[in-house]
């Protein structure tokens, strides 16, 4: 039932952006947004509405860091690592978030509930360390509000 | 007189607040807030400003807390006896000494409203260039000295007249808003807070070279742009500024926004174009230029978001009055991005020729903690580092590039004396290595040897023999790379090495950074 409507998700993504010039992106994009993965039992779909291979569109999901073939966590933090951030205590941010999580970058705590990513750069460079949660992007964090932040995901008041 | 009061939606006053603070507001005065975008005064952020008689009042940092205190001391009447007052906007340092020309509205109009973008001589330019022939327009174009925003400083105009002279039925105006440089964020402010700039500026490229569609590549980690953008898209269509026929001139425009996928390389114009058309954004040898064939093989004109949001000035104004700014080769403004440890971070739009020193000093207000500065990266991620003695250097294209600096994108990121300069050049080969598309092997492999030499002369492995072999990776790299990406990301590491050379003798396993933590 459930894959019924993973695969169902693919195809209206399909449908949707096909006739788009250049429609891998867009359709990629739906269905990572859709889903939260793109699963690869469906890439089969996807390269035959486009008229390529499988390897070819294996190679698009691979090669962008958007895209993933598994899940990722429930929620998703991504510290940023770049220069701005790092000249404003970035470092201890991403030490002290690794810590708090017990996870290194590209990982999910083990209930599922939190996955950590990198990112270089959220463009908020004028109010470095920036941390992004879901969708939502804080500046000028410190170790101590970031951790709050993070206890405010557990206990769902994020 | 109604009260106007404006509370930035600029996402990176909403990462601090903003949203809070104008949910509060709203709440306890009842009054229709206008979401502007934001004048890039960031360190004030959020900040709110009152209409009066005299002029925009502005109050920030503003928290939630600070709100009922404000109302109480006349915030709604622009009493300025508030401790957070920061006077009359336009009268703040910071924001009285620049020149606005691309950022003439930023922070200004309340970017959703067509209506207040005309009302700031918003599409003025267009109908000036609907008047004239193609060629007049690249002419203007070339007259203004403009060059290319996003980094490689190439004259936009010489670019449109190479898309101009190919012949075709179809051609492409691409718009690189990839903003991928770590330190820049103008790009993004510009379209969150003026996205009408942007579209007419393409509507005239388009004009110029006889392009018919247009896209906008937008790095997914934009999504405020991203809205505002449609959103302005949208109205431009409904108000025939788009589309079919724009304004009867028998000319038509299309316009699409389309996303990155978190990709930095996707920021070179010919992995970008691979990227819009579906595929890995894998670098394209060149020739062929994108202007003779680009995005799906066709003549394409690929500008940064800047140049083009620059585009209306020039044709509102005129060519020369763009080009009265400026010295020697560089004519007109820089918006230059002052970020990292600096007390006052922000936009800074400025003739060029402003020195290194009055960015950081006059501007910025030196260090944000009690430490001095010790190393400033201008130019992104793959630019140099300069050390103190370098300061001085006037902030244009040529004279950067004299002292191997980059100017880049304008991004200006200051570190203080806690800066690890050894880390520092790890860091830009790991990006590297990170980020290369793959396709050459100095950078794809290069990176990662960087890395891990870098390593070795931290931990003081045979430290004197691979700090040769260090710069010996650094001329391959520099030399056999495709693209300035593995053809630069020796800029930062050998400045690093050259000017901050104490920084990778420190004792094995040490870093000044890791000392602190």
């Amino acid at each position: 039932m459930i894959a019924n409507t993973k695969h169902q998700t693919v195809l209206s993504a399909i449908e949707a952006n096909q006739h788009l010039e250049g429609a891998m992106l867009p359709i990629l994009h739906q269905i990572q947004h859709d889903l939260g993965h793109i699963p690869s039992e469906h890439v089969i779909d996807i390269a035959q509405a486009l008229n390529v291979s499988r390897a070819e569109v294996h190679g698009v999901i691979s090669f962008y860091h958007s895209f993933t073939t598994s899940p990722k966590g429930k929620h998703v933090i991504e510290v940023c690592r770049a220069e701005s951030c790092q000249a404003k205590g970035g470092r201890a941010i991403e030490a002290a978030v690794k810590a708090k999580l017990g996870i290194d970058f590209e990982q999910t705590t083990d209930d599922g509930e939190i996955t950590l990513e990198p990112v270089y750069c959220l463009g908020n460079c004028g109010c470095s360390p920036a941390v992004k949660i879901n969708s939502d992007v804080y500046g000028r964090v410190t170790t101590d509000s970031v951790e709050n932040l993070i206890d405010g995901l557990l206990t769902g008041q994020h | 007189m109604t009260i106007k009061v404006f509370i930035p939606q600029d996402s990176s006053a909403i990462s601090v607040g903003a949203n809070q603070v104008a949910a509060k507001l709203s709440e306890q005065t009842g009054i229709d807030l206008i979401r502007n975008g934001s004048r890039g005064l960031f360190w004030l952020e959020p900040m709110i400003e009152i209409e009066t008689d005299a002029g925009r009042v502005a109050y920030g940092p503003v928290t939630v807390n600070d709100i009922e205190p404000l109302l109480e001391q006349g915030l709604l009447a622009g009493e300025q006896r508030h401790p957070l007052c920061l006077g009359l906007t336009e009268e703040i340092p910071f924001l009285k000494n620049q020149q606005r020309l691309t950022f003439e509205r930023a922070g200004v109009i309340d970017p959703a409203s067509l209506d207040d973008y005309k009302a700031h001589s918003g599409y003025q330019g267009l109908e000036r260039a609907l008047t004239m022939s193609s060629q007049a327009c690249v002419d203007e174009v070339k007259g203004s000295g403009l060059r290319g925003r996003g980094g490689a400083a190439f004259p936009t105009g010489i670019k449109w007249q190479t898309v101009h002279d190919v012949p075709g039925e179809k051609k492409y105006i691409v718009c690189n808003a990839d903003e991928g440089d770590s330190g820049t964020f103008a790009d993004r402010l510009q379209m969150e807070a003026d996205p009408f700039g942007l579209i007419e500026g393409m509507t005239i490229a388009a004009i110029a070279v006889g392009a018919d569609q247009g896209y906008i590549y937008l790095r997914e980690e934009y999504p405020h742009a991203h809205a505002m953008l449609n959103n302005a898209i949208d109205s431009a269509i409904a108000a025939n500024l788009l589309g079919e026929n724009i304004l009867d001139s028998g000319k038509t425009f299309n316009l699409e926004v389309r996303l990155g996928a978190k990709s930095y390389i996707c920021g070179e114009e010919t992995a970008l174009l691979e990227s819009l058309e579906g595929k890995r954004g894998v670098v394209r040898a060149k020739p062929p230029l994108p202007a003779i064939e680009g995005l799906f093989g066709k003549p394409t004109v690929v500008n940064n978001v800047l140049s083009l949001s620059t585009i209306p000035t020039i044709f509102a104004k005129g060519a020369e009055y763009y080009a009265s700014f400026g010295m020697g080769r560089s004519r007109g403004t820089m918006p230059f991005q002052l970020a990292g440890n600096l007390k006052q971070t922000g936009l800074v739009e400025l003739a060029f020729g402003i020195t290194l020193n009055g960015l950081l000093n006059d501007f910025g207000g030196g260090s944000a903690t009690d430490k001095p500065l010790r190393a400033v990266q201008c130019g992104g991620p793959l630019g140099t580092y300069l050390p103190e003695s370098q300061w001085g250097i006037q902030m244009d294209y040529e004279a950067l590039a004299g002292i191997g600096g980059v100017l880049g994108h304008g991004g200006v990121v200051a570190f203080d004396t806690s800066v690890d300069m050894s880390e520092q050049a790890s860091f830009s080969m790991e990006f590297c290595a990170e980020e290369s598309c793959g396709k050459c092997t100095p950078c794809r492999v290069g990176a990662i040897r960087g890395v891990e030499t870098i390593e070795k002369v931290r931990n003081d492995d045979d430290r004197d023999a691979n700090l040769v072999l260090l710069n010996s990776l650094c001329n391959t790299m520099e030399s056999g790379s495709l693209c300035a990406m593995g053809g630069m990301t020796p800029f930062p590491v050998k400045s690093a090495l050259e000017h901050f050379s104490e920084d990778f003798y420190q004792p094995a396993g040490s870093t000044k950074s890791g000392e602190q933590s």
